[in-house]
């Protein structure tokens, strides 16, 4: 077994995985507001702030199901030590992870069902740029409205009208995380009209 | 510092997390109920385990702790639940309000306005706001499902046709952000406005149901009613004889064995403050 897979976890695990969790917490609970989580260095190329998510959140439990890049030995390796969740495509998992261009396409996740809309996967997008330009969001968790940065548009406005049902969203990168509730209303920001 | 007999606030951390996971997606579906696997705790039902639960999961041992019991801090209850995440988890406790970082409550919303910075955990005996019309968890799952809360509307109506208005006045119904019908736990209806809008993050555990639920700030709340009949927030029309409040939730009680009664704030952290600020009540000494 390699180094890197038995390093990078929580040294105290009950502690740390209970402030990563308030993070989480906070993050879901205020969409748009971003939040640092630390604790974990997982293998490349999760970034530390998923990496916790994913010790906080991830046991025998819950399928999970790693895109693109993020599913590499080394990951899988890590996940396997130090969560035991079994790895799974992404049409039965509770949890996938990876960049945003590789968890795509959404349609290919666990919405819920109407009785049971809780039956719906967690998508821990990484490397996510906090300084990109923002959507607009309104919504529970916001007082009139929030801005954040996202890869796309229209994806989070399709999943939003699948509400009750629908994706639920944690965004990485470095040692930051925000996350996106299906409830959230999305809009373009206004665009910058050039004047020349 | 902790008991080391124990795990961080006691739960095991599968556990722990089983039960974030599922306030996760309460707080992304507000007002839906998330079934999860409640355990065994030291004490009984009837003493809020599902919300202890949740404070268990959602405490870091940076947190201050307030426990209430309908709106005191001094019931065997709140004591009990205090003193038990003091040596679970390490956390500071306190009865103000404005002090906590996080609220675990039995039939009340404080007084005092909770900001941004706290979470407020509530112990919920029936989570079902629809159960008194149909005792069927998968019937009324289905409700919920279908959005059929005519039934729920059809009682409350029976109500004002039988009392000129409505009576219930202890977990009165809500619906949230327009969709799911919600029981707000036994909190006085007096409370119902401030269930809205709110800074802070509403969490709600039953125990013995095994149902999570959240409501996170600034969450749109409205309490069931009809146009000619609107809700209203009612509460006893007197001051705190103590601390001569206008705009507090108050009890009746007795204080001597001639019957003599008077009217007190039940939030007593608020009155307590109020006291110690110079207001005084008629029946204060
Ligand atoms: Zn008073």
């Amino acid at each position: 077994m390699q180094a890197e897979t038995l390093a990078g976890g929580f040294d105290t695990p009950a502690v740390q995985s209970a402030h990563a969790f308030r993070g989480l917490l906070e993050a879901m609970a205020r969409p748009g507001t971003v939040r640092q989580i630390g604790g974990a260095a997982p293998p490349r190329p999760l970034s530390p702030a998923a990496g916790c998510a994913l010790l906080t959140l991830c046991d025998t439990d819950t399928p999970v199901y790693l895109a693109g890049g993020a599913d590499c030995d080394a990951v899988r390796a890590w996940l396997a030590f130090h969560t035991g969740a079994p790895l799974t495509g992404p049409s039965h998992c509770a949890f996938a992870i990876g960049r945003w261009e590789d968890l795509l396409p959404l349609s290919a996740y666990p919405t819920g069902t109407s009785e049971y809309p809780d039956r719906s996967a967690t998508l821990i997008v990484d490397g996510t740029d906090f300084a990109k330009p923002g959507a607009v969001l309104r919504g529970p968790g916001i007082s009139g409205q929030a801005t954040m940065a996202l890869p796309g548009i229209k994806a989070f406005q399709d999943n939003n009208a699948l509400f009750p049902l629908g994706l639920d969203f944690i965004f990485a990168g470095g040692s930051r995380i925000a996350a996106l509730p299906r409830s959230t209303k999305i809009t373009a920001p206004a665009t910058v009209t050039e004047v020349f | 510092m902790t008991d080391q007999a124990y795990n961080f606030a006691y739960l095991d951390e599968q556990t722990k997390r089983m039960i974030r996971r599922a306030i996760l997606k309460g707080l992304a579906i507000p007002g839906y109920q998330v079934p999860f696997a409640s355990r065994e705790m030291p004490m009984p039902y009837g003493w809020g385990t599902g919300g202890v639960q949740v404070s268990a999961a959602v405490l870091t041992p940076d947190d201050t702790l307030k426990v209430i019991d309908q709106g005191a801090d001094d019931t065997t209850n709140a004591v009990s639940i205090r003193t038990f995440f003091e040596r679970t988890a390490g956390v500071k406790t306190t009865t103000r309000t404005t002090d906590a970082s996080v609220i675990q409550t039995r039939h009340r919303i404080p007084e005092e306005p909770l900001t941004d910075n706290q979470i407020l955990v509530y112990q919920v005996p029936i989570p079902e706001p629809l159960r008194f019309l149909e005792p069927r968890e998968s019937e009324t799952r289905k409700m919920h499902s279908l959005e059929e809360y005519g039934l729920m509307h059809v009682k409350l109506y029976e109500d004002i046709s039988r009392h000129g208005h409505i009576a219930t006045s202890y977990a009165y119904p809500v619906k949230i952000e327009g969709r799911y019908v919600m029981d707000p736990s036994p909190i006085p209806k007096f409370d119902n406005p401030k269930l809205g809008d709110m800074a802070a993050i509403q969490l709600f555990g039953a125990g013995r149901e095994q149902r999570i639920y959240a409501l996170p700030p600034y969450t749109q709340v409205v309490s069931l009613d009809f146009e000619d009949h609107p809700f209203e927030a009612s509460k006893a029309d007197h001051p705190c004889g103590l601390c001569d409040a206008t705009d507090s939730y108050l009890d009746e009680v007795i204080i001597d064995d001639t019957g003599g009664r008077m009217f007190v704030c039940s939030d007593t952290d608020y009155c307590a403050a109020r006291q110690a600020a110079g207001f005084k009540g008629k029946d204060a000494a």
